[in-house]
């Protein structure tokens, strides 16, 4: 549970969760914000205006996934690094994820990582497909990894290419 | 002596801000700052803010502070003294301060207190062995002069401190052992320990430790799980083997130079200790002194800073620098902006605190029986 291990339960993930439809349409935002802060960068980060304006600076995003593209500039712009971008229509077996990266050295794309979940466990292995650190981005790296399909609700973070982080 | 309209002690968020403002309103500040460096803690704080767009939400707190500190300098009549440690705070209105071997007074109008906090410690068989550190400590060894601890570091405490302490080892390639906790839940924020529990580190609430082992430095622990009452469960000891021991546990708000001027001060544990009684502009009950940020009640740097306005603010209006409807519109447009930052749960202990300082009987301690008027 969230509060006392920093694992969000299932049920928290539930509702952040974009629809199956919307999943199949190609990437889209999976925005893991589950705690009333004081914290809006995402809304301007967001050119689609897919999250919405805060009238409330603590209020939890509200993601309207219909009208994100899947661009990815809320993943870098995210202070808690809590949006991922999964596009599931990569392939047949894979689907690809871009998350926030900020440990060195940055992979490189072809590197094979292992994929970890919420709770820091190796579920698996990955390919970095692209990494993106722009100066935009102030040295919060995006890093796209090819995963599994079945694996899509599981992975968020990577580890050291050839090893633990 | 020197003279000065408004003297500020310490240049972190809330006391660069406090001399942008009275800057921009045309008041002449000197900022005094015992480190080689203005931004306080700021400066080892290498993750992006929270906060909305106007609080420079998404920046990195280590930018932000050099941000904060061109912003009070561009002001004409703001200067700032680094390596001024400032000693005492006289019953004459005087404030002494130690410069590179020199012993200086200057004579405030106003005084801006804006000392942050310090560490608060937990003691237990070994807490004094080399390798033992604050999380303050860790952050300056490796932000700011590139050291690293240690190979293998247990964190204790998982407030915000404790999380980004422990994500910033993470990135100096420091193997983060476990966080643990006494609290049944965790005490930062949720994505902070999302984040790095997602890199493998478990966070055991719950538990404390409750010795370090070693001869002549840290070389395990003994951690243990507490039960509702905080009392050891028998049997759940477990020894882990680790080269530091980070002490994330607290802070308390550095205030001997409000108790020197002879300040009300009441006692709240939602604000860290003994803070001062304080005003909308953050005027304490002494003449001409002010507070901000930590000093003020442990909260965060946002709210420094917007503290730090408004006390800027007051004291140039007290000075007179500021137009009555200047002062109104943007005493209301930052007290705004601060109530909505503390609208939010996660400050709900905040509001608590400055209900219960109303409550208090208020102490005042003053160190040299003087005259009334300090300035």
């Amino acid at each position: 549970m969230l509060k006392k291990d920093g694992i969000p339960a299932e049920e928290d993930v539930a509702i952040i969760t974009p629809s199956d439809e919307r999943r199949a349409a190609g990437p889209v935002a999976w925005v893991e914000c589950f705690e009333k802060i004081p914290c809006d960068p995402c809304h301007d980060a967001c050119p689609a205006g897919a999250i919405a304006e805060f009238s409330d600076i603590n209020d939890l995003p509200s993601v309207e996934h219909d009208e994100c593209t899947g661009c990815g500039l809320c993943v870098s712009a995210c202070p808690g690094l809590a949006i991922f971008v999964i596009d599931e229509t990569y392939s047949e077996e894979k689907a690809l994820i871009r998350l926030p990266h900020e440990f060195s050295p940055v992979p490189e794309p072809g590197d094979e990582v292992p994929l970890l979940n919420r709770a820091g466990e190796e579920v698996g292995t990955g390919e970095v497909d692209r990494v993106q650190k722009p100066a935009a981005f102030d040295r919060t790296a995006v890093v796209w990894v090819i995963i599994p399909q079945e694996l899509v609700r599981d992975v968020r973070a990577i580890g050291k290419v050839g090893g633990r982080p | 002596m020197r003279e000065c309209e408004i003297v500020v002690v310490g240049g972190g968020p809330a006391g660069l801000t406090a001399a942008r403002e009275a800057g921009v309103h045309g008041a002449e500040v000197l900022v005094l700052d015992r480190n080689d460096r203005a931004g306080g803690q700021l400066v080892k704080q290498t993750h992006r803010f929270f906060g909305s767009r106007a609080q420079r939400a998404g920046v990195r707190g280590i930018d932000i502070a050099d941000v904060l500190l061109e912003s009070a300098l561009d002001c004409q009549r703001v200067d700032i003294s680094l390596n001024s440690d400032v000693m005492g705070f006289y019953p004459d209105g005087a404030v002494a301060y130690e410069k590179e071997g020199t012993w200086n007074k200057i004579h405030p109008k106003c005084l801006i207190v804006t000392t942050g906090a310090a560490e608060k410690f937990i003691a237990f068989p070994g807490c004094d062995l080399p390798g033992v550190y604050g999380a303050g400590a860790v952050q300056t060894l490796m932000n700011v002069h590139g050291v690293r601890p240690g190979k293998k570091v247990l964190m204790v405490g998982a407030g915000n401190i404790g999380l980004i302490v422990s994500y910033q080892l993470m990135q100096a390639g420091v193997d983060v052992l476990a966080i643990i906790e006494a609290l049944p839940e965790v005490g930062g924020y949720t994505v902070h320990a999302s984040k790095v529990r997602r890199m493998g580190v478990p966070i055991l609430t719950g538990h404390t430790v409750t010795c370090a082992h070693g001869e002549d430095h840290v070389q395990g622990a003994t951690v243990v799980q507490l039960d509702e009452s905080w009392n050891p469960i028998e049997g759940t000891e477990s020894d882990v083997e680790c080269d530091a021991i980070c002490l994330a546990v607290g802070l308390s708000p550095l205030i001997d130079l409000l108790w020197q001027a002879g300040c009300s001060m009441g006692f709240v544990p939602e604000l860290g200790g003994y803070v001062p009684m304080c005003d909308e502009n953050m005027r304490t009950s002494a003449p001409g002194v002010y507070v901000a940020g930590d000093a003020r009640g442990i909260e965060e740097a946002s709210a420094a800073m917007m503290e730090g306005s408004l006390a800027g603010l007051g004291s140039a209006h007290a000075l007179d620098y500021v137009s009555e409807e200047d002062y109104s519109r943007r005493h209301a447009e930052i007290s705004s902006e601060l109530q909505t930052l503390r609208s939010g749960p996660t400050a709900r202990h905040i509001l608590d605190g400055f209900g219960k300082l109303q409550q208090v009987s208020p102490r005042t301690q003053r160190l040299t029986e003087g005259s009334e008027d300090t300035c």
